[in-house]
C-alpha cells in the first residue's frame, strides 16, 4: 500500500446539516453528520464502513460521489497518478470525474425508475459518458446484464418483472455502464433475504476481479462487511473510531466501540461462547454530540481525559496499518487488544 | 392439566384466498410443540409462513384468511385446554387469552405504538381489561414492570409518548406491555429486526432475563440464525408454509439434515471468518406461493433432488425423539400415519 497506490484520499472531511426554526427560518444548529473524516482508498481495495444508524456512513458515501456537497474538507482524487481535489474542479474536469465514481443505493425497489425498461435505465449514462453508436450500446448493455448472470434479453422488461435480487444485481450493472474506477456501495445486501444475499455479495467480487474495481462498502451488518472488505473503518457519531485491515479488527479490536459491536453481533454457532458487552443507553444526538471522546457516554473504560479530550484517529506504533481514535490505544494493545 | 408442552400446533392450515380465487397456502401444514418454559426459535425468509403462523395463534388473521385444516392446543397452568382454532376470533374466550396468557410483541416499535396517547395509558390498557384494578394501580405496576426493563425515570417517562422514545426504548415499551398481564407465552415477532445490534443485543438481553424471572414460555420469530443460536432451546425452520426441520438447537446446528437448513447455514457470512470461505448461495429464488412445485417446494433450488422430490411432497420423518425432518432422503420413523 504505497502513495500512488491511493486512488482517494479525503481529508477533513465536514458535512453538516442545518437545523432551523422560527419564522426566518433562523439557523439554531446542526447536524454533524459526517465531522472531520480522513481516509484514504487504495486502488483495487475495498475499503468497509461499518456503524449503527446515524453514524454517518451513507452521507458519507454520497458526499463521495457528490450528491452532497461537504462543508468543509477536500477529496483528492488519483487522475492517471495526478492527486486532483473533486471539490475544485472545473465542470468539464467534474463531469469526466463523475463517469469515475458511481454509486449502488440501499433500496433496489426505489432506485430503478418503474416507467423505464432496463434498456432505457441503462443507455441514458452510456449515451451520456460516452460516443458509443446504438448498436455498440446495446451491446454492452448485454454484456454487461451477463456478466451479472442475467438473460441479456431481460433489458427489455421493466423493473416489476425482477425479484428483489435480480434488481440489486441490475442496479450494480449499472452503476458499472460507465465504466468506473470506484464504486461506492450503499448496503446493496441489507433489503435482500439471507439466501439471495450471498448471491450478490459473490457476484460483486467476482465483479472486482474481473473489472479491477475499487469498492467501498457501507453496511451495519459486521459480518457482510467483514466477508467483502479487505480494510474496515468503524464509524461512530460522525466519526472515525477504528480503521485496520479485517482480519486483525477481528483478531486484536481495539476501540471499546468496536469491541461492544463485536460481540453484539449474533453468530448462528452454538458453540462459540462469547462475553457480551452490553452498551448502556443509546447513541447521543449527532445534534448534540458529546464533548471529548464521541464514545465517553457510553464507554466502560471512560476516564477524565476522555471526557476533555476528543482523541484523534492515529496509527499504533507496533502496528502502521492499524489506526485507533481512543487514548488507552496503545495500553490496550499492549494488554493484548481484546478478545472476540 | 400441565403437560410438558405449553403449546401444541397439529397439522395447521392457513390459507388466503386472492384474486381469481387463487388459494395461498401460507402456512400449509405446519406441526410443532412449545415446551414449558422454553424458547422456541421460528426461522425462515420473509413470505414462509412464520408471521402467518404466530398471527394464527393469536386468531389475529384478517378476514381473508381461512383455517380450513389442524388444531393449535394452548395448556395453559392451572386452566383447561382450548383449540385456539375452534374459538370464534373475535368472542369472549379468545379475548380473555389474547394479551393475557399468550401476548405478542410486533416486529416495527415505531408502528406498533399509538402516537396519540402516552405509554402509560397504552400499557394499562391490556392490564384493565384482563384484571379488576384501578387505574392508579394499574399505573403502578406498569413503572414497576418499566423499572424491570431499565428505562431510567420510569415513573416521569410513563407520561411521555411514544416520539420522545428511542427505537430501543420504544421496543422496550412493547415488551412492558406484553409482559404486564404475566403471559404464560409470548410471541415476539421479528422483536430486533427494526435495531441496531448493539441495541438489539441489549433486547435479546433483556428478553432472556425476563424468561428466567417470569418463567414464560417464548416463541421468537427472525430470519437471523445469529439469534436463533443465540437464544433458543428449540429450532423450526421454516420453509413456503411448512416447518422443513424441527429439532432442539444441537439438532439443528450441529447436525442440520434438510438441504435448506444447511444451505441457509452456509450462505451467511460469519463473523471472524474474514472473507476465507467462500459463501455458497442458495440457487433461484423461492417459488411464488400461488403456484408451488408439486413435489417438495426446496426441490428446483436443491443440490440433493431426485426424481422422487419432483413428484411427492416429503412427509415428517423423526430422525431422533427431536429432530424432525421433511426430506425424502432422510431415514427415520414416519409421523405422518
Amino acid at each position: 500500500m504505497t502513495e500512488s497506490n491511493v486512488l482517494l484520499e479525503l481529508n477533513n472531511i465536514k458535512k453538516y446539516f442545518p437545523i432551523t426554526a422560527g419564522m426566518f427560518r433562523r439557523e439554531v444548529g446542526a447536524v454533524r453528520a459526517v465531522d472531520d473524516i480522513s481516509l484514504r482508498v487504495y486502488r483495487g481495495e475495498t475499503l468497509g464502513l461499518v456503524g449503527e444508524s446515524g453514524c454517518g456512513k451513507t452521507t458519507l458515501g454520497k458526499c463521495v460521489v457528490r450528491l452532497l456537497e461537504p462543508n468543509s474538507g477536500s477529496m483528492q482524487y488519483n487522475f492517471e497518478g495526478e492527486m486532483r481535489d473533486l471539490l475544485s474542479l472545473n465542470a468539464q474536469e467534474s463531469f469526466a470525474a463523475r463517469r469515475k465514481i458511481q454509486m449502488v443505493f440501499q433500496d433496489p425497489y426505489s432506485s430503478l425508475n418503474p416507467m423505464k425498461t432496463i434498456y432505457q435505465s441503462f443507455d441514458e449514462p452510456i449515451r451520456i459518458h460516452s460516443n458509443r453508436s446504438k448498436e455498440e450500446r446495446r451491446e454492452l448493455i448485454a454484456r454487461l446484464l451477463e456478466a451479472v448472470n442475467l438473460h441479456p434479453e431481460y433489458m427489455y422488461r421493466y423493473p416489476h418483472e425482477f425479484s428483489g435480487g435480480q434488481r440489486q444485481r441490475i442496479c450494480i450493472a449499472r452503476a458499472l455502464c460507465v465504466d468506473p474506477e470506484l464504486v461506492v456501495c450503499d448496503e446493496p445486501v441489507s433489503a435482500l433475504d439471507v439466501s439471495i444475499q450471498a448471491q450478490v455479495l459473490n457476484q460483486m467480487k467476482d465483479l472486482q476481479e474481473k473489472l479491477s474495481l475499487t469498492y467501498i462498502f457501507i453496511a451495519h451488518d459486521l459480518s457482510v462487511v467483514e466477508y467483502m472488505s479487505d480494510r474496515i473503518a468503524v464509524m461512530y457519531l460522525g466519526q472515525v473510531l477504528e480503521l485496520a485491515p479485517a482480519r486483525s479488527l477481528y483478531d486484536r479490536h481495539i476501540h471499546p466501540y468496536t469491541q461492544a459491536l463485536l460481540s453484539a453481533v449474533p453468530v448462528p454457532d452454538i458453540r462459540a461462547k462469547r462475553e457480551r458487552i452490553i452498551l448502556e443507553g443509546d447513541v447521543p444526538s449527532p445534534a448534540d454530540p458529546p464533548q471529548g471522546c464521541r464514545f465517553h457516554t457510553r464507554c466502560r473504560y471512560c476516564h477524565a481525559r476522555c471526557i476533555e479530550e476528543m482523541p484523534k484517529l492515529e496509527p499504533l506504533v507496533a502496528d502502521s496499518e492499524h489506526f485507533v481514535a481512543c487514548h488507552l490505544a496503545e495500553e490496550r494493545f499492549a494488554a493484548g487488544g481484546t478478545e472476540a | 392439566m400441565a403437560t410438558e408442552y405449553i403449546l401444541e400446533i397439529n397439522n395447521l392450515k392457513t390459507q388466503f384466498v386472492v384474486r381469481r380465487r387463487r388459494v395461498v397456502r401460507a402456512v400449509d401444514g405446519v406441526t410443532f410443540k412449545v415446551r414449558r418454559g422454553k424458547i422456541l426459535g421460528l426461522v425462515g425468509e420473509s413470505g414462509c409462513g412464520k408471521s402467518v403462523t404466530a398471527h394464527s395463534i393469536m386468531r389475529l388473521l384478517p378476514k381473508t384468511a381461512v383455517i380450513p385444516e389442524g388444531s393449535i392446543m394452548f395448556h395453559p397452568e392451572g386452566g383447561e385446554s382450548v383449540d385456539m382454532v375452534q374459538l370464534k376470533p373475535t368472542g369472549r374466550k379468545i379475548r380473555s387469552i389474547r394479551g393475557n396468557e399468550i401476548s405478542m410483541i410486533f416486529q416495527d416499535p415505531m408502528a406498533s405504538l399509538n402516537p396519540v396517547y402516552n405509554i402509560g395509558d397504552q400499557i394499562v390498557e391490556v392490564l384493565l381489561e384482563h384484571s379488576k384494578i384501578t387505574k392508579k394501580q394499574a399505573l403502578e405496576r406498569a413503572v414497576r414492570m418499566l423499572e424491570l426493563l431499565s428505562i431510567p425515570k420510569a415513573s416521569e417517562r410513563i407520561k411521555d409518548y411514544p416520539h420522545q422514545f428511542s427505537g430501543g426504548m420504544k421496543q422496550r415499551v412493547m415488551i412492558a406491555m406484553g409482559l404486564i398481564c404475566r403471559p404464560q407465552l409470548l410471541i415476539a415477532d421479528e422483536p430486533t429486526t427494526a435495531l441496531d445490534v448493539t441495541i438489539q443485543a441489549q433486547i435479546i438481553e433483556l428478553i432472556k432475563e425476563m424468561q428466567s424471572e417470569f418463567g414464560f414460555s417464548t416463541i421468537i420469530i427472525t430470519h437471523n440464525m445469529g439469534i436463533v443460536a443465540d437464544m433458543a432451546d428449540d429450532v423450526a425452520v421454516m420453509y413456503m408454509g411448512k416447518i422443513v426441520e424441527f429439532g432442539t438447537k444441537e439438532d439443528v446446528f450441529l447436525n442440520p439434515l434438510h438441504p435448506y437448513t444447511q444451505a441457509l447455514l452456509k450462505s451467511v457470512p460469519i463473523l471472524g471468518n474474514a472473507g476465507e470461505d467462500k459463501l455458497i448461495p442458495i440457487r433461484g429464488v423461492t417459488p411464488d406461493p400461488s403456484a408451488m412445485p408439486p413435489g417438495c417446494a426446496f426441490e428446483p433450488r436443491c443440490d440433493f433432488a431426485t426424481e422422487a422430490c419432483k413428484t411427492c411432497v416429503p412427509g415428517r420423518v423423526g430422525v431422533t425423539d427431536s429432530h424432525i425432518v421433511r426430506c425424502v432422503h432422510c431415514i427415520g420413523e414416519n409421523l405422518d400415519d
